[in-house]
């Protein structure tokens, strides 16, 4: 039991980050592939988050009485990443209204089918 | 009971990634997507990152979703079922995560003490930084001080996002005052409860901008939770009502303003005779210097990711309303 708790964090992040990578590879629609990204991006935060934890620790803002912190580097490095993620998003999503505007569809075979017919 | 709500968390995050794989209806796909991101966000203050929770509940659940409806209500709202076989992306899917599995059996258990990650730098920053920095909250002091160079370079990324943004979306303002009827004018509940709760929303934004050195919180997500603000009024007032309140051409100046404010600091820091972003050049004071140094910089941090969040909104919804008057 003990063996399960010790790894349980882990694999749920890698059964997400496949899920996402699942969504990835097999959605044809763009928006869709953008959210299955996102999801595997949250997966892989989860897993350096999980990494910084200390049981019995507490969050790593100074209060008295508390005699050990969680790892304060994981968070500022994925608190960042958050952001520079929807950042990234964003433009992602803003390619997905032009190529709607260009080809009239956002679905991956619809206009590789058109490319190809030029 | 902290494993028991971690298990039962993730549990139900695993549950809403794998419904999203089959749903068809975006709009579905996107809210679920949200739900995920909330989930998330509680599993982080369970595993201790209060602040990454704070970043993860506004940006992925809030923003994030904001910009993935605006782009299912251009580009259609269902997908169209694949004509390719699934077996292909199954079969690698399952290899990578069988090996990814074997992978983590070599990873140190989970929270333990004296696994390998807490044993270098961590214990200094933990020990010596309320020391050195002077602030109860160690996030906000790597993230601004120890890290403050790389904190200048997301800050540099979610700008040229911006300028992405706009060149691929052209933001008229012309469009806008053309159609009167955006917004949702007749609901004239959602519009007396969005004037109770929009100045709450900027206060709160504000304190956790200025609160985020002692608890949780700081430029970024005070930047997001502003521009959530602003949102709400343009959505419920339509976007040529907040345009006279936060103009695209003033959100511009802004966004470069709090990169110049984050930047100039580092140079002040220069002139006075240390590193670029040695704040301890700021003040007589060494301890006073690095507070007032982080104050100005998560001040630029927070200027600029709301300027950002809010242009790009304008630029999506700007391009709805166009795509409604065709």
């Amino acid at each position: 039991m003990s063996f399960i708790a010790d790894y349980y964090n882990y694999w749920i992040v890698v059964f997400l980050m496949m899920t996402g990578f699942y969504i990835v590879i097999s959605a044809s629609n763009l928006v869709k592939k953008v959210v299955g990204l996102n999801i595997f991006q949250t997966s892989v935060f989860m897993l350096y988050i999980s990494m910084g934890k200390v049981k019995g620790g507490t969050a790593p803002i100074l209060t008295e009485g508390a005699t050990q912190y969680s790892n304060p580097l994981p968070h500022v490095l994925i608190l960042t990443a958050i952001v520079v993620g929807v950042a990234t998003t964003a433009v992602a999503l803003s390619l997905i209204v032009r190529i709607k505007e260009e080809y009239g569809t956002v679905e991956e075979n619809e206009f590789e089918n058109k490319d190809d017919a030029i | 009971m902290e494993l028991l709500i971690d298990l039962v968390l993730l549990a139900m995050l695993a549950l809403t990634a794998l419904r999203i794989i089959f749903l068809k209806d975006l709009f579905a796909v996107v809210m679920l997507f949200s739900i995920y991101s909330f989930l998330s966000a509680l599993i982080f203050i369970n595993l201790d990152a209060v602040d990454v929770a704070f970043t993860e509940a506004a940006v992925g659940a809030g923003i994030s979703t904001v910009l993935m409806l605006g782009t299912i209500a251009i580009t259609g709202r269902t997908e169209t079922p694949p004509a390719k076989s699934k077996l292909l992306p199954l079969l690698i899917v399952v290899v990578t995560g069988a090996a990814l599995i074997y992978g983590t059996l070599d990873m140190p258990p989970f929270g333990h003490a004296e696994n390998p990650v807490h044993e270098h730098v961590a214990p200094r920053y933990i020990e010596e930084s309320p020391k050195e920095i002077g602030l109860p909250n160690m996030v906000t002091s790597v993230l601004a001080s120890y890290r403050g160079f790389d904190t200048l370079g997301e800050t540099v990324v979610v700008f040229s996002a911006m300028i992405g943004v706009l060149s691929l979306l052209r933001l008229r303002k012309r469009d806008a005052d053309k159609n009167p009827e955006s917004g949702i004018k007749a609901h004239r509940v959602l519009q007396v409860i969005a004037k109770i709760v929009i100045p709450m929303i900027i206060l709160f934004a504000l304190y956790v901008q200025f609160h985020g050195d002692f608890g949780p919180g700081g430029g970024f997500q005070a930047g997001v939770i502003a521009a959530a603000a602003f949102i709400l009024y343009a959505l419920v007032f339509g976007l040529s009502n907040v345009f006279k309140v936060v103009g695209p051409t003033f959100l511009r100046i802004l966004a470069v303003f709090g990169v110049l404010l984050y930047a100039g600091v580092g140079v002040y820091s220069m002139a006075m005779g240390g590193n670029f972003l040695d704040y301890n050049y700021l003040a007589e004071n060494p301890l006073s210097g690095q507070h007032y140094g982080i104050i100005l910089i998560e001040l630029g941090v927070g200027i600029t990711v709301f300027a950002v969040m809010l242009s790009i909104f304008y630029a999506f919804d700007s391009q709805i309303e166009r795509a409604n008057i065709q």
